[in-house]
């Protein structure tokens, strides 16, 4: 009879994982809150530096999971050790109780709240979306945020990241590459709009990644400007007013745009906090669980026969969610064959 | 504009406003220039609401304006704040409410730094005691008084006598509100509605008949910052900042303009006239520029007060047009008749902007 293995979260890692350790010869129960597997991932239109496709990837970890237990809809409702040490006793919300000795943690992030930065005007004004909504409407979402002929574009970079105000002083690491992507998407749809991209820093740190933003100022001609928004008001006509600093020119910036997507980061996830607590998993100082180790042991928790894979103890781009997923089936079948 | 989101936010910020048993302190410099407002802050409370409203003569400056010009520092200016403190515990007083908005976000910002260094409280509390032997009490709740009439507004609109709509047109009059830069900017957590979306003057504006109106540069500064007036080379950089806010709202065509500081509401009115000097423009129809109002004056009117009484003669831009558009009866002959009826003259009338 093949162990069970618990996944809890139905994204990209979890769905990963459960392929994996399936092909390794367990039995993979995946629990998802949501009534469909892909997590966030599956929202996306396409992904950086190559645009591929989110849903070629969803497609590709989906026709694979044919042996898996998924448990669309259901929650996990109790959870703890049984009275055999290092066993957990796991109770989902559809009445199924698990008995297993590994549980893959692969919970996933949350996005910050834009409207939170009230001066951004999310949720007040009439054409401030955020990239997952932006994302949305590109896989075909209709949005009456988005005008039909945008003139001028904007993206804020950091929303609710690198910002202790807003109770998160961590960056998201993927939003810079991803408003890079977006600029060059919307562009391309409409070509005679000026896209401006309004930073910090830019983080661009992966493969390619470089390449991709060099592209966008020469061949998409995005409009790149190192300084905070400050302000976004509206007009009488119903465009954005956006206040802003030029730092490299050294000089306040003031534009009007008819559509701004605010770049909300990831951050953890609060529900998967609570019943870490309840299991005494370790938290780090930035809301993510914490890992045994952030080199050599980063798919373990500090509880024996609980790993983790994905967002759920940071930020991480599709790519290391993957491989992520990977080395916890991996650590998970090691640990269960040497019990 | 998504009215619900402003909605969801200003429920973020509410304040628990206790509705009577009020210490009152006025401001340094708004009896000079809106000497009715809070001689009719005390007579709308006391008289017509029936609260309780004390003010002793003894109480001084907040010392605010020396604090912000760096004249003082911090810690002279605490010690005078403690001393106003120290009047309100001899009064029997815990509810402290400053006419000033400055003064307001002074207080503020003492009673935070107190609470995030008890140290420092400590040694002022030993500088008053060296200073005049006198002890104090925090206050237990602390408002700007623009907060206790956002808070009996309805109080204030059951008493109506004209509301704030066009009686020709049936119309609410569009009202821009202004708020004071030291009422939420600090600390949004202290302020009705939180430093983005200020609700305390859209509250009295909405609930007295009036729509408020949002425009581009709500935000910005009047031109009272300190830096820009009180400096003399600045006061250009002062006058632009008006202009600014006035050019971003004249596609709206607001009636009026609601404030709730000592300053903003001087230099939005006076800076109309000069800006007319120099531009040849005003805002307001038919040549008249856009009529400023304290918070007080605003709720005298819809009471049914004389706005010769209020002390709107000394508006530089005409209040007329607003009062003809309310309703509200004047008579223009008594506008610069005094006490017992006395001649008070009349002042210079400007060519460049309409004046009554």
């Amino acid at each position: 009879m093949k162990e069970n293995v618990v996944i809890i979260g139905g994204g990209i890692a979890g769905m990963a994982a459960a392929k994996q350790l399936q092909v390794l010869g367990y039995q993979p129960i995946i629990v998802e809150q949501k009534s469909a597997l892909g997590g966030h991932v599956a929202q996306w239109y396409k992904l950086f530096p190559d645009m591929t496709p989110a849903q070629d990837v969803i497609d590709e970890l989906t026709k694979d999971l044919k042996g898996v237990n998924v448990f669309l809809e259901t929650r996990v409702l109790n959870w703890e050790r049984s009275l055999l040490q290092h066993e957990y006793d796991v109770t989902l919300s559809n009445g199924v109780q698990v008995h297993t000795k590994a549980v893959l943690v692969a919970s996933g992030f949350r996005l910050f709240k834009a409207a939170k930065k009230e001066e951004y005007g999310y949720g007040v004004y009439d054409h401030v979306i955020t990239n997952a909504d932006l994302e949305r409407w590109m896989r075909g979402r209709e949005d009456k945020r988005i005008p039909d002929k945008p003139r001028a574009i904007g993206f804020v970079h950091c929303v609710g990241s690198r910002d202790l105000k807003a109770g998160n002083s961590q960056c998201s690491k993927v939003c810079c590459t991803t408003a890079i992507k977006q600029a060059i998407e919307m562009k391309e749809r409409y070509p005679e709009a000026e896209i401006y991209c309004f930073y910090m820093d830019l983080r661009l740190f992966g493969k390619k990644y470089e390449d991709f933003y060099i592209n966008a100022q020469q061949e998409f001609g995005v409009h790149f400007i190192r300084g905070r928004v400050s302000e976004v008001g509206e007009t009488i006509d119903g465009r954005l007013q956006v206040k802003a600093e030029d730092t490299l020119q050294g000089k306040p910036l003031k534009v009007q745009l008819d559509l701004l997507v605010l770049m909300s980061g990831m951050i953890c996830n609060v529900e998967t906090q609570t019943w870490a607590r309840e299991l005494h998993l370790n938290i780090d100082n930035d809301g993510f669980l914490k890992s045994a180790d952030n080199v050599m042991h980063i798919v373990e928790s500090n509880r024996p026969g609980i790993f983790y894979a994905g967002a759920c103890t940071g930020t991480k781009t599709v790519p290391e969610t993957l491989a992520e997923a990977n080395a916890a089936a991996l650590a998970i079948h090691k640990y269960l064959s040497n019990d | 504009m998504i009215k619900d989101g402003k909605q969801e936010i200003w429920s973020d910020y509410q304040k628990e406003i206790p509705d009577d048993h009020w210490y009152y302190v006025r401001s340094c410099i708004r009896q000079n220039f809106f000497p009715g407002s809070e001689r009719f802050f005390l007579e709308i409370t006391k008289n017509v609401l029936g609260k309780d409203m004390y003010e002793t003569p003894h109480h001084t400056t907040c010392g605010g304006i020396a604090y912000h010009t760096e004249s003082i520092p911090q810690e002279t200016a605490m010690t005078m704040v403690a001393r106003q403190f120290a009047l309100m515990t001899e009064a029997g007083y815990e509810n402290y409410c400053p006419s000033c908005i400055t003064s307001f976000g002074n207080y503020v910002e003492t009673l935070e730094t107190w609470r995030e260094f008890p140290e420092l409280e400590a040694k002022i509390r030993e500088n008053l005691w060296k200073a005049c032997k006198r002890e104090f009490n925090k206050p237990k709740y602390i408002a700007h008084t623009s907060d206790l009439i956002f808070h009996w507004r309805e109080q204030i609109r059951q008493k109506a006598k004209h509301l704030l709509i066009n009686r020709e047109t049936g119309e609410p009059l569009r009202i821009v509100e202004h708020i004071g830069c030291h009422y939420a900017k600090m600390f949004p957590h202290k302020a009705v509605g939180g430093a983005e979306y200020p609700y305390v003057l859209a509250g009295m504006v909405e609930s007295w008949g009036g729509e408020v109106v949002d425009y581009p540069e709500r935000r910005h500064c009047c031109g009272f910052g300190f830096r820009q007036y009180l400096v003399q080379a600045n006061r250009g950089y002062s006058v632009a900042n008006t202009h600014k806010k006035f050019e971003s709202m004249e596609p709206y065509h607001p009636d009026a303009i609601i404030t709730n500081c000592p300053g903003c509401p001087y230099f939005l009115d006076r800076w109309q006239y000069v800006i007319a000097e120099q531009t040849g423009k005003t805002y307001g129809r038919n040549g008249y520029g856009i009529p400023v109002f304290t918070y007080e004056e605003l709720a005298g009117l819809v009471l049914g007060y004389d706005p010769w009484d209020l002390g709107l003669q000394l508006h530089q831009v005409a209040v007329e047009p607003l009062l003809d558009k309310m309703g509200v009866e004047y008579d223009p002959k008594a506008k610069y008749l005094g006490l017992n009826k006395e001649d008070l003259l009349r002042p210079e009338m400007p060519s460049s902007i309409k004046c009554c």
